[in-house]
């Protein structure tokens, strides 16, 4: 298993679905979680839901992929109540979590991930 | 501040949100999601059940309790917001200083976590302003309604509804209705 793990936070069930579904197939050993919607099955984001994603990666060290604007601030927010190094990126959520997981799953160092991420940073 | 004042505070809060469930939905539609009648509906419901199940031993650890219940249950982008804010008005009341100053450290939790400014259209338009009245001991329930309908005319660049762009501008910030209900519930309460 890769040290690394990769969390997704959408507003939505299915686009985290999709998403996990999309970048499993190129990363079958980076610990994936992710979570999409309320816990009421709406369309939303929460403080406790992302802190479950974060926590239940068997992974230390993750890599935070979100959609809109309030789920970073959830994400954010549990970072301040994890014990775990989170690193959370403004990047589009399909194709910054798709790179990162290819380039995990492929063995390359964080900072070289990083670099890559970078190149696609968005005004998010 | 007085522990009874600060209960009554809340109550009050709780009230005007509750009373204002359907036009906060109604505010937040054009340029939202229309979550935050909801969520804060919910959020305030979840605090007084915390307050009542739990009697909190001063302003501090009742402040404490409303950043966690509005943490866990508002969810969205209000509820990390809402949260920051009282955590850090519970640490400043907890140190002993003034409700300016408590404000204060409210308003930098909320852009700790925002990272709005002041004129993007955000809840921070109201809380900037009433950090000021407070400091110069002039604010009124006047002064806050005349923040909150400044945001009217403000073209969104922070939040969701910089989504929609020069759409925004007619409508006010619902995150900003909110917040002066909150103060408006402060001045009514007596806590200045």
């Amino acid at each position: 298993m890769s040290n690394y793990g990769i969390v997704i936070v959408s507003h939505s069930a299915n686009i985290a679905q999709g998403i996990y579904d999309l970048i499993q197939e190129v990363a079958k050993d980076v610990s994936i979680t992710y979570v999409g919607g309320t816990e009421e099955g709406g369309i939303g984001t929460s403080f406790e839901t992302a802190s479950q994603a974060m926590e239940s990666n068997s992974a230390e060290n993750l890599l935070a992929f979100y959609d809109l604007g309030s789920a970073k601030m959830n994400l954010e927010m549990a970072i301040e109540f994890t014990t775990k190094e989170v690193e959370v990126f403004d990047v589009p959520v399909v194709e910054g979590t798709y790179t990162a997981a290819a380039l995990l799953q492929a063995g390359v160092d964080l900072d070289t991930v990083k670099a890559q991420l970078a190149e696609m940073k968005l005004n998010k | 501040m007085d522990l009874q004042t600060s209960i009554k505070w809340m109550e009050l809060f709780n009230e005007k949100v509750q009373a204002n469930k359907a036009l906060l939905i109604e505010l937040d539609t054009p340029i939202g999601d229309s979550d935050h009648g909801s969520n804060m509906s919910r959020g305030m419901q979840h605090v007084i059940e915390a307050l009542e199940a739990k009697a909190p031993e001063s302003a501090a650890d009742l402040l404490k309790t409303v950043a966690m219940q509005l943490l866990s249950k508002v969810g969205g982008a209000s509820g990390p917001l809402y949260g920051s804010a009282f955590l850090n008005m519970s640490k400043a009341e907890h140190q002993g200083l003034s409700i300016a100053e408590v404000v204060k450290e409210g308003l930098a939790g909320i852009q700790k976590r925002g990272k709005a400014e002041v004129g993007e259209k955000t809840m921070v338009d109201v809380w900037s302003p009433v950090v000021a009245d407070l400091e110069a001991n002039s604010l009124t329930v006047e002064s806050v309604k005349a923040a909150v309908e400044a945001t009217k005319d403000t073209k969104a660049t922070k939040g969701r509804a910089s989504y929609v762009g020069d759409r925004s501008i007619g409508h006010i910030d619902p995150g900003s209705y909110s917040s002066g209900l909150l103060f408006e519930a402060m001045i009514e309460a007596g806590v200045i």
